[in-house]
Protein backbone atom coordinates (compact mmCIF):
# COMPACT_ATOMS: atom_id res chain seq x y z
CA UNK A 1 0.00 0.00 0.00
CA UNK A 2 2.19 2.57 -0.98
CA UNK A 3 0.90 5.84 -0.93
CA UNK A 4 0.95 7.33 -4.87
CA UNK A 5 -1.04 10.63 -4.93
CA UNK A 6 -3.41 10.02 -7.84
CA UNK A 7 -6.51 12.88 -8.66
CA UNK A 8 -8.93 10.22 -7.42
CA UNK A 9 -7.08 8.87 -4.74
CA UNK A 10 -8.08 11.18 -1.71
CA UNK A 11 -11.53 10.59 -2.70
CA UNK A 12 -11.46 6.73 -2.70
CA UNK A 13 -9.11 6.26 0.39
CA UNK A 14 -11.02 8.79 1.98
CA UNK A 15 -14.26 6.41 1.69
CA UNK A 16 -12.14 3.14 2.26
CA UNK A 17 -10.74 4.86 5.50
CA UNK A 18 -14.35 5.72 6.85
CA UNK A 19 -15.42 2.01 5.73
CA UNK A 20 -12.39 0.45 7.81
CA UNK A 21 -12.61 3.45 10.56
CA UNK A 22 -16.45 1.49 11.17
CA UNK A 23 -15.25 -1.90 11.09
CA UNK A 24 -12.61 -1.13 13.57
CA UNK A 25 -14.38 0.27 16.11
CA UNK A 26 -17.11 -2.53 15.69
CA UNK A 27 -15.07 -5.38 15.86
CA UNK A 28 -13.59 -3.43 19.46
CA UNK A 29 -16.57 -3.06 20.68
CA UNK A 30 -17.69 -6.79 20.09
CA UNK A 31 -14.43 -7.57 21.66
CA UNK A 32 -15.00 -5.17 24.63
CA UNK A 33 -18.87 -6.97 25.20
CA UNK A 34 -16.73 -10.34 24.59
CA UNK A 35 -14.71 -9.72 27.21
CA UNK A 36 -16.62 -7.75 29.64
CA UNK A 37 -17.93 -10.61 32.25
CA UNK A 38 -14.19 -11.72 32.87
CA UNK A 39 -13.08 -7.58 32.99
CA UNK A 40 -15.84 -7.75 35.35
CA UNK A 41 -15.05 -10.72 37.54
CA UNK A 42 -11.47 -9.24 37.80
CA UNK A 43 -12.63 -5.84 38.91
CA UNK A 44 -15.02 -7.53 41.65
CA UNK A 45 -12.32 -10.49 42.79
CA UNK A 46 -10.00 -8.01 43.41
CA UNK A 47 -11.91 -5.41 45.15
CA UNK A 48 -13.73 -5.25 48.68
CA UNK A 49 -17.35 -6.39 48.34
CA UNK A 50 -18.50 -2.41 48.72
CA UNK A 51 -16.21 -1.90 45.04
CA UNK A 52 -18.60 -4.74 43.53
CA UNK A 53 -21.00 -2.38 42.05
CA UNK A 54 -18.61 0.99 42.13
CA UNK A 55 -15.82 1.40 39.41
CA UNK A 56 -13.44 3.40 41.28
CA UNK A 57 -10.23 3.54 39.91
CA UNK A 58 -8.83 4.39 43.22
CA UNK A 59 -10.81 1.06 44.92
CA UNK A 60 -8.42 -0.73 47.34
CA UNK A 61 -7.08 -3.80 45.62
CA UNK A 62 -7.52 -7.37 47.94
CA UNK A 63 -7.09 -10.99 48.10
CA UNK A 64 -10.00 -11.57 50.53
CA UNK A 65 -12.11 -12.55 48.01
CA UNK A 66 -10.32 -15.41 47.18
CA UNK A 67 -9.28 -16.96 51.06
CA UNK A 68 -13.23 -16.01 51.19
CA UNK A 69 -14.58 -18.46 48.53
CA UNK A 70 -11.59 -21.22 49.23
CA UNK A 71 -12.86 -21.57 52.61
CA UNK A 72 -16.32 -21.31 52.14
CA UNK A 73 -16.90 -24.23 50.02
CA UNK A 74 -14.91 -27.45 49.80
CA UNK A 75 -13.00 -26.07 46.71
CA UNK A 76 -9.89 -27.67 47.05
CA UNK A 77 -11.76 -31.17 47.13
CA UNK A 78 -13.70 -29.85 43.74
CA UNK A 79 -10.70 -29.37 42.03
CA UNK A 80 -9.26 -32.86 42.86
CA UNK A 81 -12.41 -34.22 41.33
CA UNK A 82 -12.48 -32.18 38.23
CA UNK A 83 -8.80 -33.29 37.44
CA UNK A 84 -9.28 -36.79 38.31
CA UNK A 85 -12.44 -36.66 35.98
CA UNK A 86 -10.39 -34.79 32.97
CA UNK A 87 -7.66 -36.83 32.98
CA UNK A 88 -9.67 -39.71 32.96
CA UNK A 89 -12.11 -38.94 30.09
CA UNK A 90 -9.33 -37.44 27.98
CA UNK A 91 -6.49 -40.16 28.34
CA UNK A 92 -9.15 -42.93 27.93
CA UNK A 93 -10.29 -41.43 25.00
CA UNK A 94 -6.94 -41.22 23.73
CA UNK A 95 -6.22 -44.61 23.81
CA UNK A 96 -9.85 -46.14 22.72
CA UNK A 97 -10.42 -43.12 20.03
CA UNK A 98 -6.74 -44.18 18.60
CA UNK A 99 -7.52 -47.87 18.14
CA UNK A 100 -11.16 -47.56 16.77
CA UNK A 101 -9.51 -44.17 14.46
CA UNK A 102 -7.30 -46.41 12.70
CA UNK A 103 -8.96 -49.47 11.97
CA UNK A 104 -11.46 -46.74 10.68
CA UNK A 105 -8.72 -45.16 8.69
CA UNK A 106 -7.26 -48.07 7.21
CA UNK A 107 -9.93 -51.38 7.34
CA UNK A 108 -11.34 -52.23 3.64
CA UNK A 109 -13.92 -54.43 5.84
CA UNK A 110 -17.64 -53.95 3.69
CA UNK A 111 -18.72 -53.51 7.60
CA UNK A 112 -16.63 -50.17 8.25
CA UNK A 113 -19.51 -48.36 6.46
CA UNK A 114 -21.72 -49.01 8.90
CA UNK A 115 -20.13 -49.52 12.07
CA UNK A 116 -18.87 -45.06 11.10
CA UNK A 117 -21.96 -44.14 10.34
CA UNK A 118 -22.97 -45.72 13.84
CA UNK A 119 -20.32 -43.32 15.54
CA UNK A 120 -21.57 -40.53 13.74
CA UNK A 121 -25.04 -40.68 15.37
CA UNK A 122 -22.94 -39.69 18.18
CA UNK A 123 -21.97 -36.24 16.65
CA UNK A 124 -25.95 -35.52 16.74
CA UNK A 125 -27.46 -37.25 19.78
CA UNK A 126 -24.68 -36.85 22.48
CA UNK A 127 -24.93 -38.22 26.22
CA UNK A 128 -26.22 -34.88 27.17
CA UNK A 129 -29.24 -35.65 26.13
CA UNK A 130 -29.85 -38.99 27.64
CA UNK A 131 -29.35 -38.59 30.75
CA UNK A 132 -32.68 -39.96 32.05
CA UNK A 133 -31.35 -43.55 30.66
CA UNK A 134 -27.66 -42.96 31.70
CA UNK A 135 -29.22 -42.36 35.28
CA UNK A 136 -30.57 -45.49 34.97
CA UNK A 137 -27.36 -47.77 33.83
CA UNK A 138 -25.49 -46.30 36.08
CA UNK A 139 -27.84 -46.73 39.45
CA UNK A 140 -27.92 -50.94 37.55
CA UNK A 141 -24.19 -50.73 37.68
CA UNK A 142 -23.97 -49.21 40.95
CA UNK A 143 -21.81 -46.77 39.90
CA UNK A 144 -23.99 -43.38 41.23
CA UNK A 145 -22.20 -40.63 42.88
CA UNK A 146 -18.88 -41.76 41.78
CA UNK A 147 -15.93 -39.79 38.89
CA UNK A 148 -16.03 -43.10 36.89
CA UNK A 149 -19.61 -42.52 36.27
CA UNK A 150 -19.13 -38.87 35.08
CA UNK A 151 -17.12 -39.38 32.54
CA UNK A 152 -17.82 -43.42 31.40
CA UNK A 153 -20.38 -41.92 28.81
CA UNK A 154 -18.11 -39.66 27.44
CA UNK A 155 -15.09 -42.21 26.90
CA UNK A 156 -16.21 -43.16 23.20
CA UNK A 157 -16.22 -40.09 21.99
CA UNK A 158 -17.83 -39.75 18.10
CA UNK A 159 -15.96 -36.56 17.61
CA UNK A 160 -12.45 -38.09 18.63
CA UNK A 161 -13.14 -40.97 17.04
CA UNK A 162 -13.69 -38.82 13.84
CA UNK A 163 -10.98 -36.52 13.84
CA UNK A 164 -8.15 -39.17 14.19
CA UNK A 165 -10.03 -40.99 11.53
CA UNK A 166 -9.68 -38.28 9.22
CA UNK A 167 -6.12 -37.19 10.02
CA UNK A 168 -5.28 -41.04 9.62
CA UNK A 169 -6.41 -41.25 6.48
CA UNK A 170 -3.91 -38.86 5.18
CA UNK A 171 -1.06 -40.58 6.23
CA UNK A 172 0.66 -41.59 3.31
CA UNK A 173 0.45 -45.46 2.61
CA UNK A 174 4.28 -45.34 1.82
CA UNK A 175 5.25 -44.47 4.84
CA UNK A 176 3.32 -47.95 6.24
CA UNK A 177 4.72 -49.52 3.64
CA UNK A 178 8.28 -48.51 4.33
CA UNK A 179 7.50 -49.27 8.32
CA UNK A 180 6.61 -52.23 6.89
CA UNK A 181 9.85 -53.40 4.83
CA UNK A 182 11.42 -52.42 8.10
CA UNK A 183 9.92 -55.22 10.06
CA UNK A 184 7.02 -53.23 11.98
CA UNK A 185 4.18 -55.02 13.10
CA UNK A 186 0.71 -53.17 13.01
CA UNK A 187 1.03 -51.42 16.83
CA UNK A 188 4.40 -50.35 16.22
CA UNK A 189 2.97 -48.72 12.83
CA UNK A 190 0.27 -47.16 15.15
CA UNK A 191 2.70 -46.17 17.61
CA UNK A 192 5.24 -44.56 15.49
CA UNK A 193 3.96 -43.60 12.24
CA UNK A 194 0.22 -42.67 12.56
CA UNK A 195 0.42 -41.33 16.25
CA UNK A 196 3.43 -38.95 15.68
CA UNK A 197 2.33 -37.55 12.49
CA UNK A 198 -1.29 -37.16 14.24
CA UNK A 199 -0.35 -34.62 17.07
CA UNK A 200 -1.71 -31.30 16.12
CA UNK A 201 -5.15 -33.45 15.94
CA UNK A 202 -4.39 -34.31 19.06
CA UNK A 203 -3.56 -31.31 20.51
CA UNK A 204 -6.64 -29.38 19.20
CA UNK A 205 -8.79 -32.57 20.19
CA UNK A 206 -7.55 -32.91 23.96
CA UNK A 207 -7.94 -28.92 24.64
CA UNK A 208 -11.65 -29.43 23.52
CA UNK A 209 -12.31 -32.24 25.55
CA UNK A 210 -10.07 -30.91 28.25
CA UNK A 211 -12.29 -27.75 28.03
CA UNK A 212 -15.61 -29.64 27.52
CA UNK A 213 -15.15 -31.81 30.62
CA UNK A 214 -13.67 -29.15 32.70
CA UNK A 215 -16.95 -27.14 32.15
CA UNK A 216 -19.39 -29.74 31.61
CA UNK A 217 -22.12 -29.18 34.36
CA UNK A 218 -25.73 -30.68 33.60
CA UNK A 219 -24.64 -34.45 33.84
CA UNK A 220 -22.29 -34.06 36.72
CA UNK A 221 -25.11 -32.62 38.06
CA UNK A 222 -27.92 -35.53 37.91
CA UNK A 223 -25.09 -38.03 38.85
CA UNK A 224 -23.34 -37.09 41.73
CA UNK A 225 -24.21 -35.83 45.18
CA UNK A 226 -21.53 -35.35 47.96
CA UNK A 227 -18.63 -33.23 47.66
CA UNK A 228 -16.61 -35.92 47.26
CA UNK A 229 -17.45 -36.65 43.99
CA UNK A 230 -19.19 -33.14 42.66
CA UNK A 231 -16.30 -31.40 39.81
CA UNK A 232 -15.73 -28.05 40.23
CA UNK A 233 -18.90 -26.77 38.16
CA UNK A 234 -21.47 -28.17 40.37
CA UNK A 235 -19.91 -27.52 43.04
CA UNK A 236 -19.75 -23.93 42.70
CA UNK A 237 -23.56 -23.99 41.51
CA UNK A 238 -24.50 -25.41 44.89
CA UNK A 239 -21.94 -22.49 46.10
CA UNK A 240 -23.52 -19.92 44.63
CA UNK A 241 -27.52 -20.84 44.82
CA UNK A 242 -27.31 -21.89 48.67
CA UNK A 243 -26.74 -19.43 51.86
CA UNK A 244 -24.28 -16.66 50.56
CA UNK A 245 -27.46 -14.43 49.51
CA UNK A 246 -25.40 -13.28 46.70
CA UNK A 247 -21.82 -11.24 47.49
CA UNK A 248 -20.56 -10.71 43.43
CA UNK A 249 -17.11 -10.28 45.09
CA UNK A 250 -16.88 -13.92 46.39
CA UNK A 251 -18.64 -14.97 43.75
CA UNK A 252 -16.14 -13.41 41.26
CA UNK A 253 -13.52 -14.95 43.33
CA UNK A 254 -14.52 -18.40 43.00
CA UNK A 255 -15.42 -18.26 39.14
CA UNK A 256 -11.90 -17.38 38.74
CA UNK A 257 -10.28 -19.89 40.66
CA UNK A 258 -12.77 -21.94 38.76
CA UNK A 259 -12.14 -21.01 35.17
CA UNK A 260 -8.09 -20.31 35.78
CA UNK A 261 -6.43 -23.44 35.15
CA UNK A 262 -8.37 -23.59 31.93
CA UNK A 263 -7.54 -19.99 31.10
CA UNK A 264 -4.42 -20.04 31.55
CA UNK A 265 -3.41 -23.07 29.11
CA UNK A 266 -4.97 -21.63 26.23
CA UNK A 267 -3.52 -18.44 26.77
CA UNK A 268 -0.14 -20.49 26.28
CA UNK A 269 -1.64 -22.58 23.14
CA UNK A 270 -3.58 -20.29 21.63
CA UNK A 271 -1.59 -19.88 18.40
CA UNK A 272 -1.10 -23.76 18.65
CA UNK A 273 -4.60 -24.27 18.81
CA UNK A 274 -5.96 -22.39 15.80
CA UNK A 275 -2.80 -23.75 14.04
CA UNK A 276 -3.67 -27.43 15.14
CA UNK A 277 -7.51 -27.17 14.20
CA UNK A 278 -6.15 -25.81 10.54
CA UNK A 279 -4.17 -29.24 10.17
CA UNK A 280 -6.26 -31.17 11.64
CA UNK A 281 -8.52 -30.19 8.78
CA UNK A 282 -11.69 -29.13 10.50
CA UNK A 283 -13.02 -26.81 7.85
CA UNK B 1 -2.42 -54.84 -2.42
CA UNK B 2 -6.18 -56.48 -1.43
CA UNK B 3 -4.32 -59.75 -0.48
CA UNK B 4 -7.04 -60.54 2.52
CA UNK B 5 -10.91 -60.46 2.17
CA UNK B 6 -12.24 -59.74 5.55
CA UNK B 7 -11.48 -56.48 7.57
CA UNK B 8 -8.29 -55.73 4.80
CA UNK B 9 -6.22 -53.03 4.25
CA UNK B 10 -3.49 -52.75 6.86
CA UNK B 11 -4.73 -55.87 8.32
CA UNK B 12 -3.43 -58.55 6.45
CA UNK B 13 -3.82 -61.87 8.28
CA UNK B 14 -6.50 -63.66 9.87
CA UNK B 15 -4.53 -62.86 13.08
CA UNK B 16 -3.99 -59.07 12.37
CA UNK B 17 -8.02 -59.15 11.53
CA UNK B 18 -9.14 -60.39 15.11
CA UNK B 19 -6.48 -57.47 15.71
CA UNK B 20 -8.62 -55.04 14.35
CA UNK B 21 -11.94 -56.30 15.69
CA UNK B 22 -9.81 -56.19 19.11
CA UNK B 23 -8.96 -52.77 18.56
CA UNK B 24 -12.34 -51.51 17.45
CA UNK B 25 -14.83 -53.39 20.34
CA UNK B 26 -14.03 -51.11 23.41
CA UNK B 27 -14.80 -47.95 21.52
CA UNK B 28 -18.04 -49.91 19.80
CA UNK B 29 -18.87 -51.27 23.28
CA UNK B 30 -18.90 -47.81 24.98
CA UNK B 31 -20.60 -45.96 22.27
CA UNK B 32 -23.31 -48.51 21.95
CA UNK B 33 -23.86 -48.60 25.77
CA UNK B 34 -24.11 -45.23 26.12
CA UNK B 35 -25.25 -43.74 22.90
CA UNK B 36 -27.38 -46.42 20.80
CA UNK B 37 -28.44 -48.15 23.84
CA UNK B 38 -30.39 -45.37 25.66
CA UNK B 39 -31.99 -43.78 22.62
CA UNK B 40 -33.71 -46.69 22.06
CA UNK B 41 -34.23 -47.65 25.71
CA UNK B 42 -35.60 -44.14 26.13
CA UNK B 43 -38.44 -45.46 23.64
CA UNK B 44 -39.16 -48.23 25.34
CA UNK B 45 -39.44 -47.13 27.97
CA UNK B 46 -41.58 -44.02 27.58
CA UNK B 47 -44.32 -46.52 27.10
CA UNK B 48 -44.25 -47.64 31.14
CA UNK B 49 -45.63 -45.83 33.80
CA UNK B 50 -42.92 -45.09 36.25
CA UNK B 51 -42.56 -47.00 39.22
CA UNK B 52 -43.72 -45.66 42.74
CA UNK B 53 -42.32 -47.40 46.12
CA UNK B 54 -43.51 -51.02 45.61
CA UNK B 55 -45.40 -50.10 42.45
CA UNK B 56 -43.62 -52.00 39.77
CA UNK B 57 -43.63 -49.91 36.18
CA UNK B 58 -46.01 -50.97 33.67
CA UNK B 59 -46.90 -50.70 30.26
CA UNK B 60 -49.31 -48.12 29.64
CA UNK B 61 -49.13 -47.49 25.74
CA UNK B 62 -48.85 -44.55 24.47
CA UNK B 63 -50.31 -42.67 27.70
CA UNK B 64 -47.46 -40.65 28.15
CA UNK B 65 -47.32 -38.65 25.37
CA UNK B 66 -51.07 -38.31 25.82
CA UNK B 67 -50.27 -36.39 28.98
CA UNK B 68 -47.78 -34.53 27.27
CA UNK B 69 -50.13 -33.46 24.20
CA UNK B 70 -52.32 -32.51 27.34
CA UNK B 71 -49.44 -30.18 29.29
CA UNK B 72 -49.71 -26.57 28.32
CA UNK B 73 -46.15 -26.51 29.42
CA UNK B 74 -44.52 -29.08 27.23
CA UNK B 75 -45.58 -26.83 24.14
CA UNK B 76 -44.60 -23.65 25.84
CA UNK B 77 -41.44 -25.14 26.01
CA UNK B 78 -41.00 -26.66 22.30
CA UNK B 79 -42.06 -22.77 21.29
CA UNK B 80 -39.46 -21.75 23.37
CA UNK B 81 -36.68 -23.88 22.27
CA UNK B 82 -37.76 -23.52 18.57
CA UNK B 83 -37.28 -19.94 19.06
CA UNK B 84 -34.14 -20.38 21.28
CA UNK B 85 -32.48 -22.17 18.34
CA UNK B 86 -33.95 -20.16 15.59
CA UNK B 87 -32.33 -16.95 17.16
CA UNK B 88 -28.92 -18.29 18.15
CA UNK B 89 -27.99 -20.55 15.55
CA UNK B 90 -27.70 -17.87 12.92
CA UNK B 91 -26.43 -14.76 15.17
CA UNK B 92 -23.85 -17.14 16.47
CA UNK B 93 -22.58 -17.63 12.98
CA UNK B 94 -23.08 -14.42 11.32
CA UNK B 95 -20.89 -12.86 14.50
CA UNK B 96 -18.33 -16.28 14.27
CA UNK B 97 -17.97 -15.27 10.97
CA UNK B 98 -17.86 -11.62 11.63
CA UNK B 99 -15.08 -11.91 14.29
CA UNK B 100 -12.75 -14.29 11.80
CA UNK B 101 -13.08 -11.51 9.35
CA UNK B 102 -11.82 -9.32 11.51
CA UNK B 103 -9.39 -11.28 13.30
CA UNK B 104 -7.85 -12.55 9.69
CA UNK B 105 -7.91 -8.61 8.49
CA UNK B 106 -5.67 -6.09 8.95
CA UNK B 107 -6.98 -4.70 12.14
CA UNK B 108 -4.88 -2.63 14.45
CA UNK B 109 -4.44 -4.93 18.04
CA UNK B 110 -5.67 -8.68 16.14
CA UNK B 111 -4.32 -10.49 19.18
CA UNK B 112 -5.81 -9.16 21.81
CA UNK B 113 -9.13 -9.14 19.93
CA UNK B 114 -9.13 -12.78 19.46
CA UNK B 115 -8.15 -13.21 23.02
CA UNK B 116 -11.30 -11.62 23.51
CA UNK B 117 -13.41 -13.50 21.12
CA UNK B 118 -12.28 -16.88 22.33
CA UNK B 119 -12.05 -16.30 26.09
CA UNK B 120 -15.90 -17.23 26.58
CA UNK B 121 -15.41 -20.28 25.54
CA UNK B 122 -13.11 -21.41 28.40
CA UNK B 123 -15.49 -20.20 30.83
CA UNK B 124 -17.09 -22.64 32.39
CA UNK B 125 -20.65 -22.42 31.76
CA UNK B 126 -21.79 -22.12 35.76
CA UNK B 127 -19.29 -19.72 36.39
CA UNK B 128 -20.64 -17.34 33.72
CA UNK B 129 -23.79 -17.43 34.47
CA UNK B 130 -23.28 -16.10 38.04
CA UNK B 131 -21.66 -12.98 36.35
CA UNK B 132 -24.11 -12.20 33.71
CA UNK B 133 -27.20 -12.63 36.68
CA UNK B 134 -24.74 -9.81 38.01
CA UNK B 135 -24.74 -7.93 34.42
CA UNK B 136 -28.78 -8.28 34.23
CA UNK B 137 -29.65 -7.53 38.00
CA UNK B 138 -32.06 -4.60 37.64
CA UNK B 139 -31.08 -1.25 38.26
CA UNK B 140 -27.57 -1.51 39.58
CA UNK B 141 -26.36 -3.97 37.02
CA UNK B 142 -24.21 -3.04 34.27
CA UNK B 143 -26.63 -3.70 30.82
CA UNK B 144 -28.90 -1.16 33.40
CA UNK B 145 -26.51 1.29 33.65
CA UNK B 146 -25.79 2.04 30.19
CA UNK B 147 -28.65 1.70 29.12
CA UNK B 148 -30.16 4.45 30.91
CA UNK B 149 -26.74 6.58 30.61
CA UNK B 150 -27.36 5.74 26.34
CA UNK B 151 -31.10 5.81 26.37
CA UNK B 152 -32.11 6.79 29.24
CA UNK B 153 -34.44 3.83 30.08
CA UNK B 154 -35.60 2.88 33.96
CA UNK B 155 -34.37 -0.28 35.14
CA UNK B 156 -35.32 -3.58 33.72
CA UNK B 157 -36.24 -6.74 34.78
CA UNK B 158 -34.09 -8.79 32.22
CA UNK B 159 -34.13 -11.94 33.61
CA UNK B 160 -37.37 -11.40 36.12
CA UNK B 161 -39.95 -10.81 33.05
CA UNK B 162 -41.36 -13.12 30.34
CA UNK B 163 -40.94 -10.62 27.40
CA UNK B 164 -36.98 -11.14 27.97
CA UNK B 165 -36.09 -13.48 29.84
CA UNK B 166 -35.14 -15.83 26.62
CA UNK B 167 -33.74 -13.26 24.81
CA UNK B 168 -31.57 -12.79 27.42
CA UNK B 169 -30.70 -16.70 28.06
CA UNK B 170 -30.49 -16.37 23.71
CA UNK B 171 -27.88 -13.41 24.65
CA UNK B 172 -25.89 -15.64 27.00
CA UNK B 173 -25.54 -18.90 24.94
CA UNK B 174 -24.56 -16.89 21.24
CA UNK B 175 -21.88 -15.04 23.79
CA UNK B 176 -20.75 -18.41 24.97
CA UNK B 177 -20.50 -20.43 21.40
CA UNK B 178 -19.41 -17.61 18.85
CA UNK B 179 -16.03 -17.71 19.82
CA UNK B 180 -15.86 -21.60 19.08
CA UNK B 181 -17.25 -21.25 15.85
CA UNK B 182 -14.73 -18.09 15.18
CA UNK B 183 -11.76 -21.34 15.24
CA UNK B 184 -13.24 -22.91 13.01
CA UNK B 185 -13.73 -19.52 10.20
CA UNK B 186 -10.38 -18.66 11.15
CA UNK B 187 -8.48 -21.94 10.54
CA UNK B 188 -10.57 -22.22 6.84
CA UNK B 189 -9.86 -18.28 5.92
CA UNK B 190 -6.21 -19.07 6.57
CA UNK B 191 -6.37 -21.80 4.31
CA UNK B 192 -7.45 -20.01 1.52
CA UNK B 193 -4.66 -19.79 -1.22
CA UNK B 194 -3.66 -15.58 -0.80
CA UNK B 195 -3.32 -16.48 -4.91
CA UNK B 196 -7.45 -16.51 -5.23
CA UNK B 197 -7.77 -13.09 -3.61
CA UNK B 198 -4.52 -11.55 -5.05
CA UNK B 199 -6.00 -12.55 -8.59
CA UNK B 200 -9.17 -10.74 -7.25
CA UNK B 201 -7.61 -7.42 -6.43
CA UNK B 202 -5.81 -7.33 -10.35
CA UNK B 203 -9.56 -8.07 -11.60
CA UNK B 204 -10.37 -5.28 -9.56
CA UNK B 205 -13.07 -6.91 -7.71
CA UNK B 206 -14.21 -4.94 -4.74
CA UNK B 207 -13.80 -5.81 -1.18
CA UNK B 208 -17.42 -7.14 -0.59
CA UNK B 209 -17.63 -8.69 -3.98
CA UNK B 210 -14.51 -10.84 -3.00
CA UNK B 211 -15.99 -12.17 -0.11
CA UNK B 212 -19.48 -12.79 -1.66
CA UNK B 213 -17.67 -14.19 -4.91
CA UNK B 214 -14.44 -16.00 -3.40
CA UNK B 215 -14.65 -16.24 0.34
CA UNK B 216 -17.86 -17.03 0.85
CA UNK B 217 -18.08 -19.98 -1.37
CA UNK B 218 -14.79 -21.41 -0.01
CA UNK B 219 -16.19 -21.54 3.73
CA UNK B 220 -19.40 -23.75 2.90
CA UNK B 221 -17.90 -26.74 4.09
CA UNK B 222 -17.04 -25.11 7.11
CA UNK B 223 -20.34 -23.74 7.64
CA UNK B 224 -22.11 -26.65 7.43
CA UNK B 225 -19.93 -28.12 10.01
CA UNK B 226 -20.87 -24.98 12.23
CA UNK B 227 -24.14 -25.13 11.72
CA UNK B 228 -24.61 -28.50 12.78
CA UNK B 229 -22.86 -27.94 15.98
CA UNK B 230 -24.89 -24.95 16.34
CA UNK B 231 -28.13 -26.58 15.60
CA UNK B 232 -27.50 -29.25 17.90
CA UNK B 233 -25.99 -26.52 20.85
CA UNK B 234 -29.53 -25.09 20.14
CA UNK B 235 -31.16 -27.91 22.18
CA UNK B 236 -27.83 -29.03 24.60
CA UNK B 237 -26.28 -25.39 25.53
CA UNK B 238 -28.98 -24.92 28.61
CA UNK B 239 -26.82 -25.01 32.03
CA UNK B 240 -26.81 -21.02 32.52
CA UNK B 241 -30.81 -21.72 32.27
CA UNK B 242 -31.15 -24.02 34.69
CA UNK B 243 -28.12 -21.55 37.22
CA UNK B 244 -29.78 -18.54 36.18
CA UNK B 245 -33.73 -19.04 35.85
CA UNK B 246 -34.37 -22.53 36.81
CA UNK B 247 -36.60 -22.26 33.28
CA UNK B 248 -38.87 -19.30 35.00
CA UNK B 249 -40.66 -17.21 34.95
CA UNK B 250 -43.49 -18.66 34.51
CA UNK B 251 -41.37 -21.62 32.17
CA UNK B 252 -40.58 -18.54 29.74
CA UNK B 253 -37.03 -19.84 29.44
CA UNK B 254 -37.87 -23.46 29.94
CA UNK B 255 -36.46 -25.73 27.19
CA UNK B 256 -37.15 -29.36 26.27
CA UNK B 257 -33.53 -29.93 28.33
CA UNK B 258 -34.10 -28.37 31.26
CA UNK B 259 -37.60 -29.47 30.92
CA UNK B 260 -36.20 -33.15 31.14
CA UNK B 261 -34.33 -32.36 33.75
CA UNK B 262 -37.08 -30.64 35.81
CA UNK B 263 -39.34 -34.37 34.99
CA UNK B 264 -37.03 -36.82 35.55
CA UNK B 265 -34.45 -34.92 38.61
CA UNK B 266 -37.24 -33.18 40.47
CA UNK B 267 -40.38 -34.59 40.25
CA UNK B 268 -38.61 -38.15 39.30
CA UNK B 269 -41.41 -38.79 36.61
CA UNK B 270 -38.91 -40.97 34.82
CA UNK B 271 -41.52 -42.41 32.33
CA UNK B 272 -42.89 -38.75 31.22
CA UNK B 273 -38.80 -37.65 30.88
CA UNK B 274 -38.67 -40.63 28.90
CA UNK B 275 -41.12 -39.33 26.61
CA UNK B 276 -39.75 -36.25 26.54
CA UNK B 277 -36.49 -37.60 25.43
CA UNK B 278 -38.24 -39.03 22.63
CA UNK B 279 -39.39 -35.88 21.77
CA UNK B 280 -36.20 -34.21 21.65
CA UNK B 281 -34.75 -37.15 19.70
CA UNK B 282 -36.75 -36.94 16.92
CA UNK B 283 -36.62 -33.39 16.26
CA UNK B 284 -32.74 -34.10 15.91
CA UNK B 285 -33.12 -36.70 13.66
CA UNK B 286 -35.59 -34.48 11.90
CA UNK B 287 -32.81 -31.87 11.48
CA UNK B 288 -30.16 -34.69 10.62
CA UNK B 289 -32.01 -35.60 8.01
CA UNK B 290 -32.22 -32.26 6.92
CA UNK B 291 -29.02 -31.78 6.87
CA UNK B 292 -28.18 -34.81 4.67
CA UNK B 293 -30.48 -33.62 2.05
CA UNK B 294 -29.15 -29.85 2.21
CA UNK B 295 -25.95 -31.35 2.42
CA UNK B 296 -26.61 -33.62 -1.22
CA UNK B 297 -27.96 -30.66 -2.77
CA UNK B 298 -24.55 -28.67 -2.09
CA UNK B 299 -22.45 -31.14 -3.81
CA UNK B 300 -24.65 -31.51 -6.36
CA UNK B 301 -24.50 -27.72 -6.78
CA UNK B 302 -20.44 -27.90 -7.33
Amino acid sequence: MSAIPTSSGPVRRGGLDLGHWLETAAAWLLAIIWAAPLLYAVWAAFHPTGYAARFELTAPLTLNNFVAAWHAAPFPRYFLNTVLLVTFVTGAQFVLCTLAAFVFARSRSRWMGLLFALVLVQLMIMPDMLIVENYRTMRALGLVDTIFAIGLPYVASGFGIFLLRQTFMQVPKELEDAARVEGCGTWAILWKVYVPLARPTYLAYGLTSVAYHWNNFLWPLVITNTVNTRPLTVGLAVFASTDQGIDWAIISAATLLTAAPLLLSFLLFQRQFVQSFMRAGIR
Amino acid sequence: MARAAGIGGSFGRERTTLHAWLMLAPAMILLVAFTHYPALATIWHSFFSTPKGARPARFIGAENYAVLADDPVFWLVLKNNLIYALGTVPLSIGIALAMALWVNGRIRGKAAMRMAYFVPTVLPMIAVANLWLFFYTPDYGLIDRMTRLLFGWGPTNWIGSQETALGAMMMVAIWKEAGFFMIFYLAALQAIPPVLHEAAAVEGASRFYTFRRVTLPLLGPTTLFIAVNAVINGFRLVDHIIVMTHGGPDNATALLLTYIYDVGFRYWDTALASALTVVLLLILCLLAAAQFLLMGRRTHYR
